[in-house]
């Protein structure tokens, strides 16, 4: 258990290998209840291995991760029940409409077949795809159905909701969409980790943030404490600054 | 045996959700499995039995078609359960990313092979049903022995979707699977006792059919449309049984390792 309440998740010196490479070096952070919190970085920082860590989808290698007060080594069904996810990729199921795939998510959480119809209204109505909601996911346009990957991870009304590049590759529309809801999110009390590239996002956000690079945190604070720090412009000169102009392959 | 200890019932909500799948794509689901074994009973039951005389199989004599049509039964029991597995449950892991939107849910990853092992098993046991039905419709099974197919149509199909996810945990592309589908599957349709009586070949040959798995399946649907059971059937059941558990739990093992490193 964690000695405080209000630290949703705490890592301590938490290592990623896979085989020779080491994805993730011993990194320290926690999450508070309420807050959005900002996980930072180039392609291929570690991000997505952290949080899929902290998802319990993949093992730590090293070091302790602590998710609700409960270690993802020894609790992963506890917690994920109490997650929202939304991955880096969409993996809708093709086969189904909108409705139909929350619904067929809502299963996975053994969520009552009457509640789930009632959560799976509201979510549709909410992100705005009633005309959709018979649609095949596989004809919906890349904006919508990301929107649609964000509503389905609310369909267990999770207390951490794990955003992994919510945006990436939307139109400016989609994208202050899914902005706004992340800050329905946080109205309703909800906790979110956000991973992202883009700055104007971490920037708008996030209350606290790390910024990782090549496995380890290079970088932390409220985005006005390290913009400070740096002397001002934009946190995306700060972050090229940090983690250097070289190409990233991954 | 971590593996089996982190199976629990939610695996029913994979089977569910391929279920809910099949209902929407029951077209080209349902129809095919009642459709093919019609082609194989007239080309080869009336079309070649024409030219084949009777044949003797423990001691009594059949018509060919006769002889065939259970065998029928059992090939589609292994063909809707080993390509669902194979070629199913890998466009689901890999192109769809179904496994990894789960993962992300309670259920672990054991929960997820398993559940695919029990719908892969399912479409067998559906599959030998709608041949059992049309054989029946033929008057090529007795009753109430070829009920028996049914029980067998489980334990062959959960084996024959082990073989699948097996198959697909070890193959690094798609198109891996062809090799399985020419050295194990299409050798076992062909050699199991499905389109001839394995008592007229070589014993070395007899001896490598039974350690084919379609071998015990055939004997057993074969055994009970002919109304002819027996106790050693118990011995095919078993191998069924027992082979089914083992390859499964090497398949779910060696998927795991693949997915989460």
């Amino acid at each position: 258990m964690t000695s405080d309440g209000r630290r949703i998740v705490e890592a301590r010196g938490i290592v990623k290998n896979y085989g020779q490479f080491q994805a993730v070096r011993g990194i320290d952070f926690h999450i508070e209840k309420g807050e959005c919190f900002g996980l930072l970085g180039p392609n291929g920082a570690g991000k997505t291995t952290t949080v899929r860590m902290l998802c319990c989808v993949l093992p730590l290698s090293g070091g302790e991760m602590t998710v609700f007060g409960m270690s993802v080594r020894e609790h992963p069904r506890r917690i994920k029940a109490r997650l929202g996810v939304c991955p880096q990729e969409n993996n809708l199921d093709p086969d189904f409409g909108v409705r139909q795939n929350l619904i067929v998510y809502s299963r996975y959480f053994n969520i009552p077949k009457a509640e789930a119809a009632k959560r799976s209204d509201e979510l549709v109505r909410r992100f705005h795809v009633e005309d959709k909601a018979g649609t095949c996911v596989d004809d919906l346009s890349g904006g919508l159905r990301r929107r649609v990957m964000v509503a389905r991870c609310l369909i267990n009304e999770p207390d951490l909701v794990v955003l992994d590049e919510p945006t990436a590759g939307l139109d400016p529309q989609s994208k202050h969409q899914i902005w706004d809801e992340v800050r329905d999110m946080k109205a309703a009390g909800r906790t979110v980790l956000l991973t992202t590239h883009n700055m104007e996002e971490a920037q708008l956000l996030c209350d606290r943030l790390i910024i990782v690079d090549l496995g380890r945190i290079i970088e932390t604070g409220t985005p006005a404490e390290i913009l400070a720090k740096h002397g001002g412009g934009t946190l995306e000169d700060i972050f090229l600054k940090l983690t250097g102009k070289q190409l990233r392959d991954e | 045996m971590t593996i089996l200890r982190n199976i629990s019932l939610r695996l029913f909500r994979v089977w569910q959700r391929n279920f809910d799948v099949s209902l929407v794509t029951w077209k080209t689901n349902v129809l095919p499995p009642l459709l093919e074994p019609l082609l194989y009973i007239f080309a080869f039951g009336f079309g070649l039995g024409a030219y084949v005389e009777k044949l003797s199989f423990g001691g009594k004599t059949y018509e060919y078609v006769a002889y065939l049509a259970p065998g029928m039964v059992a090939v589609g029991v292994m063909f809707h359960a080993v390509f669902e597995c194979m070629y199913g449950a890998f466009v689901r892991m890999r192109y769809q990313k179904t496994f990894d939107a789960i993962l992300h849910t309670p259920l672990l990853i054991e929960d997820i092979l398993a559940g695919e092992v029990l719908w892969g098993g399912t479409k067998g046991l559906f599959a030998g049903t709608a041949i059992l039905a049309v054989i029946t419709a033929f008057g090529l099974a007795s009753y109430p022995e070829s009920l028996l197919i049914l029980p067998a149509a489980v334990a062959g199909g959960i084996m024959f979707a082990g073989f699948g996810l097996y198959f697909a945990a070890v193959s690094p592309y798609i198109d891996n699977l062809n090799l399985p589908t020419f050295l194990f599957i299409t050798p076992m349709f062909l050699f199991s006792g499905t389109f001839f009586p394995l008592d007229g070949m070589p014993g070395w040959l007899q001896s490598l059919a039974w350690i084919l798995p379609l071998t015990h399946l055939v004997t057993v649907t074969r055994a009970a449309a002919f109304g002819t059971l027996s106790w050693s059937l118990l011995v095919n059941f078993a191998f069924m049984v027992v082979v089914g558990f083992a390859v499964s739990y090497i398949g779910i093992k060696l998927m795991k390792e693949r997915l989460i490193k």
